[in-house]
């Protein structure tokens, strides 16, 4: 029977994080995963992650992952196909491998297996094209197929937006964004961005019932009532062949349970009982990342190196004085990203007001976009004579590369990472679009109100293809994704620093740069997504 | 949790509902119907539940159902789904054939 010093169960973030700390202390170290790559769920993660620079935000989840898989190279015995099927006393772990049966010995064991996509029931959910929108995800990104064409996205939690705006990235129509809450729970941002393409979101809606004999033809959705019982009368029918559910998350815990870990009820579904850094109530066995409660891979990476240190100081690899200083660190790191309007300890809550003390945008909680009147409000969005950046960021997340990448330091975040930024009108841009292209919630443009006479440019992030050429004609669209004026491309900047985030500048009328937030190339077609 | 008192109360008779026929374990194709049955029927546990109907018992090993047949159950019974054990996470984990199971060369 092997041995080793720690086995890991799931590379995914949190696991792979915890194999590079414990390694780095000199243990041997195994990490086991069911699937046929490592990375969990980070390499189809597309998009800029937020944060701050230590927690590696403005990098693209797969770079991160890549980043991760070269720190674990060589130290660490990373074992794929491999699904743990049981882990009995004496932190004995049965692997199977192939035709095989595998048992190993562990002296300490990190159990990071992650978190499972929730199904709500309706009536034909088991057809062929109801999807959990994590699968839709892997599809797209990991094997480079599209879910469907037409789809109604159940879930306006951040994973529902993101997913949403990678269909439309991938070519499909997103024809319904639904929510039985009355508000939207993702990241206003996310929203933003899915809002603009014309998506529209249906809150206080539920889908009653998938149509299709052999597959998904269409969809009903119903209004609800403050049960969130449908109410008779308001169905809506959508004419789409895929229906994505991403209505949340439940922890992968049974490991834990089968290993004798205290378990509760809290933190997303049934996790273990946890100490800060991911002990459970069995010495040597720790839990890091989603299994011990749902949060999202940038945590999960913290919690996986925390777990790692501590198991090495378990078995004396660290020293208490090394432990206790990395630990420290870390949980700054960790506190950092559980701060802000989405922080653990604010799920559920009704927020009103920013940090600020700004009334929060109602369109944005319901349509999920800001108006150009409610713009006006946050510190991000200023009027000046020439190139400026307008930042419509309106909640408190923690998140600040813009203020890191801006050469001039006009935008200022502060200290407090959660802070909305401002723009600081006594210096003066100087245009490279460092900002919009760093933004991970693609809440940055650049506005010049008056660049000829009449008529003012808007230079917004764009990640579609293909990309418009400079002169290409078209239409502009607003906040909501509903066409305000004729628009022409007058640039378009690409550049490595910018990281597959392309620049778009087009010319509006003087009295749409405020308006004027995404561009259509073209003639708009009739179907268009509204 | 469910004590031996809790199986005196009474929980009221079964009444038959719209959306009974809908699947809830599609694995083993078990519906919403049969399980608020099996509740009325005297099974007060998910273990109960799934040993009597096998729910939870296919490919998924009830991942995508556990939470699902917990909720009901709970709602059946007037209580919290929080009250309610979850199913017995227990060895293989994931769905291993028997012949790769029997074929252990056990431990060297």
């Amino acid at each position: 029977m092997k041995r080793y010093d720690l086995v890991i169960i799931g590379a995914g973030p949190a696991g792979l994080s915890a194999a590079a700390e414990a390694s780095k202390c000199g243990m041997s170290v195994a990490v086991f995963d069911e699937n046929a790559k490592p990375g969990g769920q980070l390499f189809k993660q597309i998009h800029k992650f937020f944060g701050s620079k230590k927690h590696k935000a403005r990098i693209r989840g797969y770079k991160i992952g890549e980043q991760l898989l070269s720190e674990v190279a060589g130290g660490v015995d990373v074992e794929l196909n491999s699904p743990v099927i049981g882990i009995y006393p004496e932190k004995e772990i049965v692997v199977r491998q192939g035709e095989d049966i595998v048992h190993c010995k562990a002296d300490s064991i990190i159990v990071a297996t992650g978190a499972t996509e929730n199904m709500v029931p309706f009536e034909g959910w088991t057809l062929p094209g109801v999807i959990g929108a994590g699968a839709a995800q892997t599809m797209m990104n990991l094997h480079g197929v599209k879910p469907g064409e037409k789809i109604l996205m159940l879930g306006s939690g951040n994973v529902g937006l993101v997913v949403s705006f990678q269909l439309l990235q991938a070519g499909c129509k997103v024809r319904a964004l639904v929510d039985a809450a009355p508000h939207i729970g993702g990241y206003g941002v996310h929203a933003a961005k899915v809002a603009r393409c014309g998506v529209p979101f249906y809150l206080s809606h539920t889908i009653t019932k998938a149509e299709g004999t052999d597959c998904v033809t269409g969809a009903v959705v119903s209004q609800v009532d403050e049960h969130f019982q449908p109410i008779p009368g308001t169905e809506k029918h959508f004419d789409v062949d895929t229906i994505c559910v991403a209505v949340g998350l439940s922890p992968m815990a049974q490991l834990l349970m089968m290993a004798g870990c205290e378990m509760e009820d809290a933190r997303g579904g049934h996790v273990p009982v946890c100490g800060q850094y991911g002990e459970t109530s069995v010495p040597g066995i720790y839990a890091a990342g989603d299994v011990s409660g749902i949060e999202e891979a940038s945590s999960a990476m913290i919690e996986g190196r925390m777990a790692g240190i501590c198991a090495a100081a378990y078995l004396g690899f660290c020293s208490e004085k090394d432990k206790n200083a990395s630990l420290t660190k870390l949980s700054e790191d960790l506190n950092d990203l559980r701060q802000g309007m989405f922080a653990p300890q604010n799920r559920g809550k009704m927020i009103k007001k920013t940090e600020e003390g700004i009334d929060i945008s109602q369109t944005l909680l319901a349509e999920g976009h800001i108006t150009t009147e409610e713009a006006e409000r946050f510190p991000g969005v200023v009027h000046e004579v020439g190139v400026h950046p307008v930042i419509e960021c309106t909640q408190n997340i923690p998140c600040n590369p813009c203020q890191d990448v801006c050469p001039k330091h006009c935008i200022k975040v502060g200290k407090d990472i959660t802070a909305l930024p401002q723009v600081d009108t006594n210096i003066q841009c100087i245009g490279c679009g460092m900002c919009v292209a760093s933004c991970s919630g693609q809440a940055i443009f650049l506005l010049d109100e008056n660049s000829e006479p009449g008529f003012g440019t808007v230079t917004m992030p764009y990640e579609f293809l293909p990309l418009p050429q400079q002169g290409a004609k078209g239409t502009a669209l607003d906040r909501s994704g509903v066409p305000v004026c004729d628009a022409e491309v007058v640039g378009v900047k690409t550049a490595p620093a910018f990281d597959h985030t392309s620049l778009l500048t087009i010319k509006v009328p003087k009295d749409k740069v405020m308006d004027a937030r995404f561009f259509k190339k073209g003639e708009l077609e009739d179907d268009k997504c509204k | 949790m469910i004590s031996a008192n809790d199986r005196l109360a009474d929980i009221g008779p079964f009444v038959p509902a719209a959306d009974d026929d809908l699947i809830i374990c599609r694995c083993e194709e078990v519906t919403k119907g049969e399980i608020r049955k099996a509740v009325h029927a005297g099974m007060y546990t998910l273990t109960e539940v799934r040993r009597y109907l096998r729910c939870g018992m296919g490919l998924c090993q009830g991942q995508t159902c556990g939470r699902l047949v917990r909720n009901i159950i709970a709602r059946e019974l007037g209580r919290k789904s929080s009250e309610l054990e979850p199913a017995t996470g227990r060895a293989p984990m994931r769905p291993t054939e028997m012949k790769i199971l029997s074929s252990e060369k056990g431990v060297e």
